[in-house]
């Protein structure tokens, strides 16, 4: 039994060790270091050493200096193999070995006689090898946009895998491809065009989704049923099933090629949504705040404006936050309905750039992190009302 | 009384919903029911403008002749399949001039010349010509007979509003060879990558449940990829796996694990060979599935994750006193509180997949074995301009959405009642 668990261990353990390793190796590579190969026999011969070192060992001497020798022994094998590096990959190297002889050091011979031993050995590398591999992969997609608008084609040419940033360059020449997205390519105007568009959205579907929503949540009519489930219906009817006839009315009505045009499909596309999201809310509101204030004589407006406008402010915000992020990403009815370069919005402008002529990679890129950053930082800032957005309106995606 | 209340109430419920019903009703219920009207019809895209009587003036001096001056109108059909009817042309012209052996189809009166052209066939074209001298042999003044814009009318069918009505689409839609591997092609995407999100959502959730450091940066990280906007993701992805300076390939080869560049977007087929018998797997399509899966494991995430910390923690401790080990506790507990969120996420992962049009269209335009039922929408409207084949795979699309709406709301009924 304790033979099989420390086998499992040191394998397991070794596999986590060398998926650490290559993942700073991949990124040191991509800083412009000569790195031919992942050494994959090495690193797991050697997270095999290390994790039955730290098993047998670990009682005998004491914690920090058993992470430290056995680190240093690492790396400096580590630099026997791989000559030449610069001294911060070793630097890296060194902080990720503590970091895995460190977690090492939490298990000695006493955890591998338990029933369970491997299971639990097996599920807590699992959730820390989860946890590096979802933060690499979602981060790096991120990560290469934002470098490669800090470089130029012609090096990206020369060398596709050297993406370090000359931070000695002066600030004009380290930031070109974002000063030349905005005045070439006109971005400050796609970026005006894009915010009042979302912005606008926003007011709109608002204005005529908070009184639909109360009427939908309160009020007593002949429809109503009808109206809530159908809601959810249209809701999920997507974009591409109205293009076709969108297309040829607004044509025909000229209302393509315009801002206003956007702004109104976008609203109706927003509005069943924020309906929906807005009327579950009403709906949790007592109504007794209410009938105090038909006792005081308001009329429907003075109630919506007066008592449930100020106790759902939070949904409200996740309503709008949501519509924002909506109509912000939006591209499809952006990519039909506007032509000519003045309308575009910013997603709309950037698949232009892709299209069109051979634009250098770094405008492309920077134009994305334009595109991107707003709506990341929004995110994160708000982020406890977009989650709760997110959930309540994930109909839509 | 009452009575004269719920009136009030009515009254007030309809004012307060009809702005919100209307819009919704113009720009989303309108087009879908329009859809099924374009689809019986033969429309191209170049035909959907509306035709129109147009002139073009040009002004030319007469040799010799200072009082003289010729006028030319090119006058055309703008339309090259739709004939216009009652063509009414109106031009005025200074004071003190007169036209010299007007058109019979026209005449001068108080400074205007009005024609009435009758009906124009399509690709109709004529090259008008009217002479004028002034009253009193004056020498004449070019300029003031360009200032006048010339004003034609005529009434045409608006193609859209014709009650011709043709079964072709349809027929063209389910005849064509290519509509088993369309339907094939969407199935595959939009399962495998509603199975992949909720896969990816359950492993996540699973370990960002347990306490670390830095856990709630991990919970907001894993969303960026849902929150970003699709344009600025795919290009990067397109940067990312470009055959020749793409920097996966790159890698790749860098560390010789390959030795020449997959193109992964632009390639079909991959062969595999598993136990010596070769499996033909879809490339591009996979690569695509595996954006998507990127792409929306976070609302799986979300969804799973919040579940989760509902979950009893009793149930883990008495799970713990009865000897269970991990894995019979994921097993056993947690699989089962998950269940109903796990089905619920299928149902609606499945629909929004199965209309998704940005992702593909933006990484391959649905090239290379990627065409999905939206990607084809778009393709038959607007690369190849038949908005009425366009239509008729949007009802395609329309009818199985209603049909899969349909087992969503009876599941989502039979659960109301379960629980």
């Amino acid at each position: 039994m304790r033979v099989k668990s420390i086998i499992t261990f040191s394998i397991i353990s070794s596999f986590f060790l060398f998926s650490l390793v290559s993942i700073w190796k991949i990124l040191s590579t991509l800083q412009g270091i000569e790195l031919k190969t992942l050494n994959f026999n090495f690193y797991f011969l050697s997270g095999i050493i290390i994790s039955c070192v730290s098993i047998f060992l670990g009682k005998k001497l004491n914690k920090l200096s058993i992470v430290i020798i056995l680190s240093s022994v690492f790396v400096l094998i580590d630099y026997f193999i791989n000559s030449s590096l610069p001294i911060w990959h070793y630097i890296g190297t060194f902080l990720i070995l503590l970091f895995f002889v460190n977690k090492l050091s939490k298990y000695n011979k006493k955890n591998f006689s338990y029933n369970f031993s491997v299971q639990i050995i097996f599920f807590d590398f699992l959730t820390l090898f989860g946890i590096i591999f979802f933060s690499f992969v979602i981060l790096f997609p991120f990560y290469l946009m934002l470098v490669t608008s800090f470089k130029t084609q012609a090096l990206l040419l020369i060398n596709p895998l050297d993406f370090s940033i000359d931070f000695t360059q002066n600030i004009k020449s380290l930031f070109k491809s974002y000063i030349i997205v905005f005045t070439e390519y006109n971005f400050g105007k796609y970026m005006l065009n894009s915010s009042i568009v979302s912005i606008g959205t926003v007011i709109i579907t608002l204005l005529l989704g908070i009184p639909a929503a109360y009427a939908v949540a309160r009020l007593n009519f002949f429809g109503k049923h009808f109206l809530s489930t159908s809601i959810l219906i249209i809701y999920m009817f997507p974009a591409i099933v109205l293009v076709i006839p969108l297309y040829t009315v607004f044509s025909q009505l000229g209302l393509r090629n315009s801002v206003f045009g956007l702004l109104i499909i976008y609203t109706a596309t927003t509005l069943p949504v924020a309906i929906y999201m807005l009327q579950g809310y009403f709906k949790s509101i007592p109504k007794e705040l209410e009938e105090a204030g038909i006792m005081d004589g308001q009329n429907w407006f003075g109630i919506i404006v007066k008592i449930i406008l100020p106790l759902s402010l939070p949904a409200i915000a996740s309503v709008a936050l949501y519509v924002f992020m909506i109509a912000w990403n939006e591209f499809l009815f952006s990519l039909m309905f506007l032509d000519s370069p003045s309308s575009f919005t910013l997603s709309r402008a950037i698949q232009f750039l892709n299209v069109g002529a051979e634009t250098p990679r770094q405008y492309l890129m920077a134009g994305s992190v334009v595109v991107t950053l707003p709506i990341l930082f929004i995110f994160v800032y708000f982020e406890k009302y977009l989650v709760s957005g997110l959930t309540s309106g994930s109909v839509k995606g | 009384m009452s009575n004269s209340l719920s009136k009030i109430e009515k009254r007030t419920a309809y004012a307060l919903t009809l702005p919100a019903v209307l819009i919704v009703f113009a720009i989303v219920l309108f087009p879908i029911f329009s859809n099924v009207w374009i689809s019986f019809k033969e429309v191209q895209l170049k035909d959907i403008r509306i035709p129109e009587p147009r002139a073009k003036k040009i002004v030319k001096s007469v040799k010799n002749e200072d009082s003289k001056i010729k006028i030319i109108y090119k006058l055309r059909n703008s339309s090259l399949i739709q004939d216009i009817r009652d063509v009414k042309f109106q031009d005025k012209f200074p004071n003190n001039v007169q036209p010299v052996d007007l058109d019979e189809r026209c005449n001068f009166i108080s400074n205007k010349v009005q024609c009435n052209f009758g009906d124009w066939s399509k690709k109709y074209r004529e090259q008008f010509v009217i002479f004028f001298e002034t009253k009193n042999g004056e020498k004449i003044d070019k300029k003031q007979f360009k200032l006048n814009k010339t004003k034609l009318k005529g009434k045409a069918d608006n193609i859209l509003l014709t009650s011709d009505f043709t079964l072709l689409n349809f027929k063209k839609v389910f005849t064509n060879y290519e509509f088993k591997d369309l339907l094939l092609t969407t199935f595959y995407y939009t399962f495998f990558g509603t199975v992949g999100a909720i896969v990816f959502g359950i492993l996540s959730a699973q370990m960002v449940n347990q306490n670390f450091r830095g856990r709630s940066f991990i919970r907001s990280t894993l969303l960026f990829p849902y929150v970003a906007p699709v344009v600025a993701l795919a290009f990067t992805w397109e940067l990312l796996l470009d055959p020749n300076s793409g920097t996966l390939n790159n890698l790749l080869l860098n560390y010789n694990i390959i030795d020449k560049p997959i193109n992964l977007l632009g390639q079909k087929y991959v062969s595999i060979f598993v136990f010596g018998f070769e499996f033909k797997l879809r490339l591009a399509l996979t690569t695509v599935i595996i954006f998507e899966i990127w792409r929306y494991f976070p609302l799986a995430f979300l969804f799973i994750l919040a579940r989760l910390q509902a979950v009893p923690k009793e149930l883990y401790e008495a799970a713990d006193i009865d000897g269970a080990g991990p894995y019979t506790k994921f097993i056993n507990i947690t699989l089962p509180q998950i269940t109903a969120v796990i089905s619920i996420l299928f149902m609606i992962r499945f629909i929004w997949n199965f209309n998704k049009f940005e992702d593909i269209f933006l990484l391959t335009g649905g090239a290379s074995g990627t065409r999905t039922l939206p990607i084809n929408v778009y393709e038959q409207g607007f690369s190849i301009g038949d908005i009425g084949m366009g239509s008729a795979v949007s009802i395609v699309i329309v009818l199985l959405l209603l049909f899969f709406m349909l087992i969503y709301f009876k599941l989502i009924g039979k659960r109301a009642n379960e629980s």
